[in-house]
Formats: C-alpha cells, structure tokens, sequence
C-alpha cells in the first residue's frame, strides 16, 4: 500500500490533493447541514469558536487531539510497512487495560515516579501485543490481517467487559467501571503543571499526555526515516521484491510495523484512563480507532501532517460539543458524519480528482509536465 | 493449385512510443498448414500475433482472413472471425472445472445445467476428432500442465477456431507432452485447421511446420517453406550478421583467468506447477572474466540470477562463494551474498532495484544500509548516505546530479547507472548482472560497458545475463547459452559464430567445449 | 432442557441470524465478484434508518421498504463508482461508509424526529406480522419434536423465512447460471474473463446491485421485525459478524448459512447460560460466547480448523492490461 502517487509532482500530491479532498468533505457536510435546517456558515463559526474561542477550548481540542495523534499515528506506521491496521480500536482498548492494571496493582503501594512511567510501557506493551497476534497470523500463516484486526476489535471489547464486570468491577457499585486509582497513578493535568509554574489555567482534561503525544510523533519521525527499521519498513511497504533484493525479511517488518502501531494506539489509554478518568470503563476509546484511519488519511501518513489534521480533528469534536450546546437538536454525530465522509472522500475516492489535477497541470505547466514524464 | 490463404497481413507497422516493433512487416500463411514465426525477444512476433489476436491495433497496414479484409478491433471480434489463441500463461480460472472453463463467454444457455448437457456431447465429439483429452469435469488446479494447454487449444476449437496461434506452447511442457502436442497440431492440421506456432526452437519448426517466417528487430528477415531451408539457414537468419563477431578487442587476450571465485552445481528449480525452470546447471565464474548468459528470455537466466544471488533457493544443487559452501536446505540469502563480496544488478530496475518513491539517496543504499559508514546502531546517518550518493552520480554521470530526487523521476539510463554504481561500490568480488543496458539510451551504455570491463580488469568475476546477443558478443569472455533451463553450450569469444549460437539458443544443438581446446558440436539427440 | 425450552432456543436463534444471512449473503455475491465489502455495517444501518424514517412519515410498509431498497442501491453504485470504475481502495471505502452512516442517520434522526436520534415508533401495521400460525395444531401433534418445531419454525416473519429462500436463491444463482459462473470467474481470474468478452466491470456492478438490494432488507428487518422504532447504532456490529460468517462459511452461501445460524445459536444461547452453572467449565461468561463467534472466525483464518480461501482477485481493481 503505498503512500505517494508518482505521477503528479510532490506539492500537488502532498498538500492540494488533499486539501482539495478535504474541502469536498466539508462541502458535502455542509449540505447535510444544510438538509437539517441550520446555516452552514453559523455552524462553522460557532465551531471554531468552540474549539479555539477560550483557553477551555484550546485545552479540550488539545485533549481529544492528543488521542487522535496516537491513534493516527499507529495507521501511518502501519501504512508505512504496507499494511492496514483497522485495530486501533482494540489495541487502544488493551492499552488502557494495561494501564489500569499496573495502577490498580501498584500505585497503593508505589510513587508516581515510578508508577507512571510503568504504567505508559504497561499500555504500550498491551496494545502492542494485541496488534502482534494478527501481525504473526498475516506473517506466518497468510490471514488477512484486515478482517483478523477487526475481529480482534470485537475479541478486545468482551474481554475488557468480562474483566470489568467480574474482576475488575468496585463491589457494591452498580456503574461498570474499576475502583478509582491511588494518587501517584494520576497522570497530571496540564492545568496542574502550569498552576505549578505559576500560572493559572482552567480546569480541562487537557493532562501531560500531549506532551507524550509530541514526543511520539518525533519519535515515529525519527523512526520512519532516520533509523534502519524504519528505511526496512518503507522498503517493504513500497516495493516488497526490491525489500526481497535488499536482504530485508518481510515478515519481520511485517511483526514490527504492526507491533509499533499496536503500541501507539495502546498510548491512548495513557491520555484517557492514567490523564482523565483515573479508573478503567467500559468506552472510554469510542470510536477513536477509526478517527486515527481518518487522521492518517488527511494526515498523509507524515507525523506533521498527522499532528495538523489531529488538531483539526479535535477541534471538530470540541466545537461540535459546543454546538451541541448551542443549537438545539446539533449533536456530535455530525462530526462523526464528517470524519466519514473525510474518509470516503481522502480514502477511498482519493484518487479521483488526481486524473483532473494531472491535466490542469499539464495545461499550465506544459514544459514542466514533459519534463516529467521524459525521467523514468 | 494454389493453396487458398488462411490469413493474410499487410505492410504492418506498429510502434510503441520510440519502439518500433513491427516495421511493415507481410505475413502470407496458407490455409491447413503450421506456420512457424521464429525470432529472438524484441524481434515482433508476439506484437504481430496480438495484432492479429486483436489485442492492438496495427498503425499501418491490412488484414485479410479467408481472403476477406478484416479490421479486428479486438478479441471478441478476431474469435468471431475463427482465431484462437493459446497464451504462454493460461487464461484459466483453477477452482473452476475444465468444462466451465471452456464454457464461459459462450454459453449456449443461461441455465449452467443445460448449458453443459448441451455442451458435452460436442466436446465429446471435438476430443474425439482432434486426440484432445481433457477430463472435462475435475477443476483445473488438479489439472497438470500438459492437460491444461490441452484444454487452452479446446476452448479456442469450441469457439469455432480456424486458424490457432499458439505462443511459445513446449515452454511448459516436458518432452514426452511436447511430443503429444504436436501430434495434435498435425492432427489438426489434416482436418484443415491453420496453426500459427511463435517459436525460438528451431528444431519444432522443421518438424513441424510447412512454412517459416523469421523476424528479427521489427522486420521480416526470412519467409519462405521449411523444404526451402535448414536448421542453419534458420540459424543464421534469427541471430543474423553481427558485426563485432568473435573478435572483439575488449576481450582478455592474455593467460586465462584467475582463481574460480563462484561455483555452482548442479542447480535445479521447478515452479508451483511442476515445470523445470532451472535442470542441472553448473557454472564456474573466476577473477577477471565476463561470462555472458545468452539465450532467448523466459528459458531460465532470471531464475539462474535469482537463485545465484540468494533470493531464492534451488530445490537441488550446491554453490561455493568464498570459502562457503551452500546447499538447497541452507541457502544463499541476499544479506550474507553482499557481506561475502557478491553484489547483483537486478533484470527489473524498477521493481527490484530501486524502491522507486525513494529520494536517490536512499535507493543508493538499499541492500546496504547496515553497514557501519550508513548507520551506527540502528540510527541511520543521511549525511553519509547523500555524500556518497552524490559522489557515485558523479562518477557514473547520473543527472539530475541531486541525491533528493525521487528514484522515479530519473531516466531508464540513469537509473541503470544508479543501480550500478551503488552495486559496484563496495568493489564487489562477483558481480551479478541482469540485462544491463535495457530501455537505456546510447551513451549510457557505453559508459556502462566501459564500467563493466573495469572491473573485469580489476579482478572481478562477473556474469551479465542478456538478450541482447550484441551486448553479450561485445562483453563476455566466455558464452554460455541457455535453452529450457539448460546450459545447452559454453563458447570461448572468439569461437562464437552466428549459426553455432544461432543453433544453440534455438536449441538445436548441446555444445561442449574450452577456452584452449577444440569446440566439439554435438546434435541434441 | 425440555422442549419449550428448546423451542424457544430454536426460535431466536432464527430471529437473530435472519440479519446476518441476509447481510452475508449480500456479502458473498460482491466478494465472489472480487470487491471487498467492509462497508455491510453502515449499509445496514442507513437502510435501518430509512425503514424507520419513512415508516414512520408515510405510514406505508412498501414505501418503507421501497425506501430502504433505494438507499441499499445508491450506497452499492457509490462502492462500485468508487472501487470499480475508480480503483478506489475498497477496504478504506467500506470503512467510510460505515463510519459516515453511523454519524449520518443520527443526525437525521434527531433533525427530523428530535427524538435523540430514534424514529418514532411502527405501529404494527406497518412491521411485518407473524405467520404460518394456523399450522402449530397440525405440527405440535408429531410425536418427540413436534411441540419444538411448532414453537421454533411456526410463527416467524415473513424475511425469516424469505432469508432461507434468499439463500437457495443466491446459491442457484451463483452456480446454476451463466450470470453466477461469469461472477465467480471475475472474482478468481478478471483476465480470463476480459479475454473471453465478457465486462468485468459490467459484472461487478451487477453483483453490488444485488449486494445493495438484499443488503437493505437486512436494514429493513431490524425496524420491521425486531424493534419497532430505528435506534441509533442499532446494527451493534452485526454487519460484521455477518462477514466473519461468511468467511467461516469459505465464501458459499450454504456455508454461510450454517455460520449465521451457529452464530445466531451463540447469541440466543448467551442470554440462557447467564447464571447457569454448566458441568466442566463452571458459569460460562456471557462475554466469551459474544466473542465466539469472532474467536472461530480467526482460528479458521489462521488455518488451524480448515484453510478458508478468499476469492483470488479479492480486493484487487481489475485493469485491462492493454
């Protein structure tokens, strides 16, 4: 599965394809607002506002964004190697579980400064190794690791709501979720940190996550195309027989792309359960599986791209609980309606504007267009 | 009597892009006989058939079938007009029965039950007349070779099939099928079928045909009845009049080369479906030659490159590479050859050589970004990596001169320089080389021959698979030919004529001979 | 368990697979054609809604599941526009729609109903009404079985018992004529087909319009048989078992069949061991049945229970080489 198209130049391909992709998307949504009689033009502003309009929306944006990063993450690196990890959903699920479990277990009896990094690695072994399964099935026995990720989604959410219901579930209380976490396993808030440099700011789920999230996008960075594992996972993923020429074994890139991607998904149990709720439930992932395949899609697969279209992302979930508020009758769904069609659209349909764009630039660009076709 | 014309071209031109592939060539075949088309890869026999087949169009030029002219647009229409044509891979569906097979497209029914009740007792019939057997019922995975080509040539004959073209049919066949075969074509042939055979074996052509035509780079060369010519004449007509023949003056002229460096034996290979790709080949390659593989393409010099490079493990055979030794259980792999000083030009630069989205730099390394100047535990130093990149476009010329271009946007040839430089880099004991100079311009590839022979010069042992026999003659040391996965011959250069080579890589002859000693030509039984 | 008990096991076993034949049968006719569909999920659900919704504006079962056929159709020609005539990447397609869908019929659910999302509610003579109720005398007479074949096969709705016949339907479709031969050969070897003049795309389109059409009755039996009103996210991921039911069923609708009634038979099952202590295992979690059905599905995709093999130009665009 390869991420670039060859044929047109690198500007086109990389940010007007998309932001053209995009804008179709918008547009669309704007009829289906349209069709429920409200103006789009309100709704967007009112969007905006919610989302960037006070330090509360800029926090929250920042939060849901921090979640998106690492779900978008785990698809481009998937992408990368080749592969489509539609398991973001269930990796996310097992990495919050791994976090609850370390709290659960440790953090009476541990400090935060080892508790918490214990608990990051605990979610990023976790859902690491729920992607690995379907990875060694596609590497070692051909199963396609699409439809085994996505039963895997489903074998995640009953198994998390077994252990919540009969393990892990606080006796006598009737909501299904796990006891509250001791303290030193309390993911700070970034209201916290800034209150102890001396600086007031509002009270918002936005917890030191984000930061984790800048430093797994360096990281996936750095990784993707300044380390050997990261040149051996593109190799794979855009071009397996020159992979096969170079000594590269395709089915240990396969294992690790996957496991990678696994891992950063797992990271969203990071933000969710050790930053915000402190005790593990049932659907604190919801969706933000498939948020990460839209993401990556707008996002180009690069980290900066993914991290731009993150924020957009939480914008669109911020401002659209704001417009909740404000207009009667609004509701989320309508920034679900315009993730899919993100999706449709960046995705699936991405490809049908590059024809069109091909000849526009051909027709102003004639001698640079030949040019290009004379090399290769 | 004149014997009435099957099928009739005229004045065919045909051109892709710069590639010329037919130039106005005229195909006269007479009606119930074999015809023969014999010529070497790139001569334009398979773009002339698909012409005919409907596959293309010609840019100039006519056809008439039956005397009728005929413009066949495509191969709907050319098997409305009675052609069939039997592909060298079979258009077939595997977990379909070979009945359903022939079926499909031209059912006489839209219910399958009675569309097959209706069928059969003409299939029955048509395998009667023609000697074709065909278990009509078993799905055609559980089909061997032999019996699905068998089944290629009936589906043709049940859609009415006057005239047969069959393209390149003994690649995949044993002996033993390729002789049934050919009882069936003259089976055929006596019930006034008109069969088109696409061949480069020589020996099929004059046992089997009553006419010839030889192409050779686009044009008709020869085109006249079997009884009118020889092995040789066909030969000689094929290979045609090389002009930097047996005395080339690159050639190593001194004492004969160094220590052997690669040794092959006995290698064997067979695909998914049973067929030989590689039977018993051994080969030596020493220091300081260019032991060039000619032969036809598809007769197993890609498998030969795979299998010495370690991408690919024979099911028989042994490989010494410096002081290893390496058999079909414990095989060769591509990271180890390198490490021991074996570098390969891949014959697919785009898919194999080069990750085309990659910048140059990072296609300049790949197969080897483990080394200690690229990267220093798992970090990988693109500074490095540029500078040599830039360094080896320097040398070898390549332009755009920018390591950060993508690996796609340059030129044939430059890429083939890319390619090379980056395999050559390492001053490689054993250099590989798969086609090096295809879909490349003139002065590239000069330069890369000049390249090639300073190795040579140097020390190195290298092996240069291609089908260009100019490049070869102009290259090697030493000839080996490849027919059906065989080396069917071994030439010094300046033993190498137009018939012997002509002769073996039509696999007419099995040639044993020396650098010093004489040449012993032997007829293939 | 005595017979009621298994009667009524029998009974819901066949209410709740009816959804997913119908969606896996929709699913083999595209896959045997060679075009992925990931997206049964939100077809379902759209289809879902649109039964509801104009059920409930128009009053009118044809016209509710005229509208659900309509919907079916137009997101099928969408899959095909994009993957067939466009090489569209049709694993990310049906992940699309099924995320657009989720979003899209809530947010005309609450526009036009302002109801959170949900449709008002059917009146029954809008749904579909029980039937063959006349023969549970004649059948409870046999002797042993009787009273559990009464209870388990009479009585159902009409899409319970059209779902069987769908099946027998697309089975003789696909292997008893020209058109079903034609399909399957263009989702093992499109080449083959395109050499023998027969359009490839023209096949596929035709096999996502019939994906489209029973696909939306799937939709249509959630509102007309199963609840009364279009709930938001109603399908809970039923298009997807579907799928893993065809693939346990290797791609052959009676294959499928017995997978979407084994899995229905877990489901149905999952409700009664709830509580219930079984001899070996002890209480059995009502989570590990609902996995299940997804548990087997890999086992048998990792080959350890039988090797399931796609379709073999599965997910891969058809491009005339020439």
């Amino acid at each position: 599965m390869s991420v670039a198209s060859n044929a047109l130049p690198r500007w086109m391909d990389l940010g007007l394809l998309p932001a053209l992709n995009l804008a179709i998307a918008l547009a669309v949504c704007g009829v289906v607002v349209k069709i429920v009689g409200h103006d789009p033009a309100q709704v967007l502003a009112l969007l905006v506002k919610g989302a960037f309009g006070s330090r509360a929306g800029i926090s929250y944006t920042l939060y849901y964004a921090t979640t998106f990063v690492f779900t978008g993450l785990a698809v481009a690196v998937a992408f990368h190697g080749g592969l489509f990890n539609i398991g973001g959903e269930g990796q996310a699920m097992m990495g919050g579980l791994g976090t609850a479990l370390v709290a659960l277990s440790l953090a009476d009896h541990l400090p935060a400064a080892i508790v918490l990094p214990l608990m990051v690695l605990a979610a990023m072994l976790f859902g690491m190794l729920w992607a690995a399964v379907p990875a060694a099935l596609q590497a070692y026995r051909g199963s396609h690791v699409v439809i085994t990720t996505i039963m895997f989604n489903f074998i995640a959410s009953a198994l998390l709501s077994y252990l919540l219901v009969n393990v892990l579930k606080e006796p006598g209380n009737m909501t299904v979720e796990s006891r509250r976490f001791a303290d030193s396993a309390r993911l700070p808030g970034v209201h916290d940190a800034l209150a102890w440099l001396g600086v007031e700011w509002p009270r918002t789920p936005l917890n030191l996550s984000v930061l984790l999230a800048v430093a797994a996008s360096v990281a996936v960075w750095a990784l993707l195309w300044h380390s050997r594992p990261g040149y051996s996972m593109r190799a794979v993923g855009f071009a397996p027989e020159a992979a096969l020429y170079a000594g590269i074994r395709p089915k240990r890139q396969v294992m690790l792309a996957m496991a990678l991607s696994g891992a950063l998904a797992g990271l969203v149990g990071v933000n969710e359960i050790a930053g915000v709720h402190q005790r593990l439930l049932l659907d604190f992932v919801v969706g933000a599986g498939f948020a990460g395949i839209a993401v990556s899609l707008i996002g180009r697969s690069h980290p900066v791209g993914i991290v731009l279209a993150a924020v957009l992302f939480g914008a669109l979930y911020q401002g659209g609980a704001e417009l909740a508020f404000e207009i009667p009758g609004f509701s989320r769904d309508m920034v679900f309606t315009l993730q899919g069609l993100i999706v449709l659209f960046s995705g699936a349909m991405a490809q049908v504007l590059a024809p069109a764009l091909q000849r526009l630039h051909h027709a102003l660009r004639p001698a640079a267009a030949t040019q290009g076709a004379a090399h290769g | 009597m004149t014997a009435r014309v099957a099928v009739c071209m005229q004045g065919i031109q045909k051109s892709f892009g710069a590639v010329h592939a037919n130039r106005a060539v005229n195909l006269t075949v007479a009606a119930g006989t074999v015809h023969g088309i014999v010529g070497e890869n790139g001569a334009g026999k398979s773009t002339l058939m698909s012409i005919l087949y409907g596959f293309y169009e010609a840019d100039a030029g006519s056809i008439e079938i039956d005397g009728k002219p005929a413009n066949i647009r495509n191969s709907r229409h050319a098997i409305a007009l009675g052609i069939g044509m039997v592909h060298q891979h079979f258009m077939l569906v595997d977990t379909l029965s070979a009945l359903d097979n022939i079926l499909l497209g031209a059912e006489p029914d839209w219910r399958l039950g009675r569309a097959r009740a209706r069928v059969r007792p003409l299939l029955d019939t048509l395998m009667h007349d023609t000697g074709l057997h065909v278990r009509l019922d078993l799905p055609v995975e559980e089909l061997p070779v032999g019996e699905r080509q068998r089944l290629e040539i009936l589906k043709a004959l049940f859609r009415g099939a006057r005239v047969l073209i069959l393209d390149e049919p003994t690649a995949v066949l044993t002996p033993t099928e390729a002789a049934q075969l050919f009882r069936t074509l003259r089976t055929l042939r006596a019930q006034g079928t008109t069969v088109l055979l696409i061949t480069h074996k020589l020996r099929e052509i004059m046992a089997l045909c009553d006419a010839v035509t030889v192409m050779r780079a686009g044009a008709v060369v020869l085109d006249c009845a079997i009884a009118d010519t020889s092995l040789d004449g066909l030969a000689l007509a094929m290979v045609g009049r090389r002009v930097q023949l047996g005395r080339s003056t690159q050639a190593r002229t001194e004492a004969p080369p160094g220590a052997p460096l690669l040794v092959a034996s006995g290698l064997a290979w067979h695909d998914a479906l049973g067929v030989a790709r590689l039977a018993d080949v051994s080969l030596t390659l020493h220091a300081g030659e260019i032991v060039g593989i000619a032969g036809v393409s598809g007769n197993g010099q890609g498998e030969l490159l795979e299998v010495l490079s370690g991408m690919r493990a024979p099911q028989q055979g042994e490989l010494a590479l410096a002081d290893r030794r390496y058999s079909p259980r414990a095989w060769l792999d591509p990271a180890s050859a390198r490490a021991l000083g074996l570098a390969h030009v891949p014959e697919d630069r785009h898919k194999r050589g080069l990750v085309l989205p990659f910048p140059a730099w990072e296609s300049s390394v790949l197969g080897y970004e483990h080394l200690p100047r690229y990267s220093h535990g798992g970090w990988m130093d693109a500074g490095a990596m540029r500078s040599d990149c830039a360094a080896m476009m320097n040398t070898y010329d390549v332009r755009p001169r920018d390591p950060l271009t993508r690996s796609s946007h340059f030129s044939g040839g430059n890429q083939q320089k890319l390619v090379l430089a980056r395999e050559a880099r390492p001053e490689p004991k054993v250099l590989l080389v798969g086609q090096p100079t295809r879909g490349v311009d003139i002065g590239a590839i000069e330069f890369i021959h000049g390249r090639l022979r300073a190795m040579r010069d140097a020390g190195g042992a290298l092996l240069v698979v291609s089908s260009e026999l100019d490049e070869i003659l102009a290259l090697a040391d030493r000839v080996l030919v490849m027919n059906g996965g065989r080396i069917v011959g071994e030439l010094a250069i300046a033993d190498c004529s137009e018939a012997a080579l002509g002769r073996l890589m039509g696999g007419a002859d099995s040639v044993t001979g020396s650098m010093t000693g004489s040449v012993k030509i032997e007829a293939a039984a | 368990m005595d017979e009621i008990a298994l009667g009524s096991l029998l009974a819901s076993t066949l209410r709740v697979a009816t959804p997913l034949i119908l969606c896996a049968m929709a699913g083999v006719l595209a896959e045997r054609s060679g075009v992925i569909d990931l997206g049964l999920e939100g077809k379902m659900l759209l289809c879902a809604f649109a039964t509801g919704a104009v059920g409930a504006l128009t009053g009118s079962l044809p016209l509710a599941l005229a509208s659900a056929l309509a919907v079916g159709l137009a997101l099928s020609m969408l899959h095909a526009y994009a993957c067939v005539s466009h090489r569209g990447d049709q694993v990310v397609l049906g992940v699309a729609i099924t995320m657009t869908a989720a979003g899209l019929t809530v947010v005309l659910g609450i526009a036009w109903f302002k109801m959170g999302g949900q449709t008002p509610a059917l009146p029954d003579s809008v749904r579909l009404s029980p039937l063959f109720n006349g023969a549970a005398p004649a059948l409870s007479a046999l002797p042993f079985i009787g009273p559990l074949l009464a209870l388990g096969l009479l009585g159902h709705n009409a899409l319970v018992y059209l779902s069987f016949v769908l099946v027998f339907a697309v089975w003789w479709l696909l292997f008893r004529t020209r058109f079903g031969l034609r399909l399957r050969a263009a989702g093992e070897n499109p080449a083959m087909v395109d050499a023998a003049g027969v359009s490839v795309l023209t096949l596929r389109y035709q096999a996502l319009a019939l994906n489209g059409a029973v696909c939306s009755l799937a939709g249509a039996y959630l509102v007309l048989a199963q609840n009364p009103s279009f709930v938001p996210h109603m399908t809970a991921g039923r298009g997807y078992m579907a799928l893993a039911a065809m693939i346990f069923g290797k791609w052959h609708p009676v294959g499928a069949l017995w997978a979407c009634l084994l899995f229905g038979f877990l489901d149905a099952l999952s409700i009664r061991l709830q509580g219930l202590s079984l001899p070996v295992v002890g209480a059995v979690p009502v989570q590990a049945i609902q996995a299940l059905p997804y548990v087997l599905t890999v086992v048998l995709l990792a080959g350890f229970i039988g090797r399931a093999r796609a379709p073999k130009a599965l997910g891969t665009p058809y491009v005339k080489e020439r």
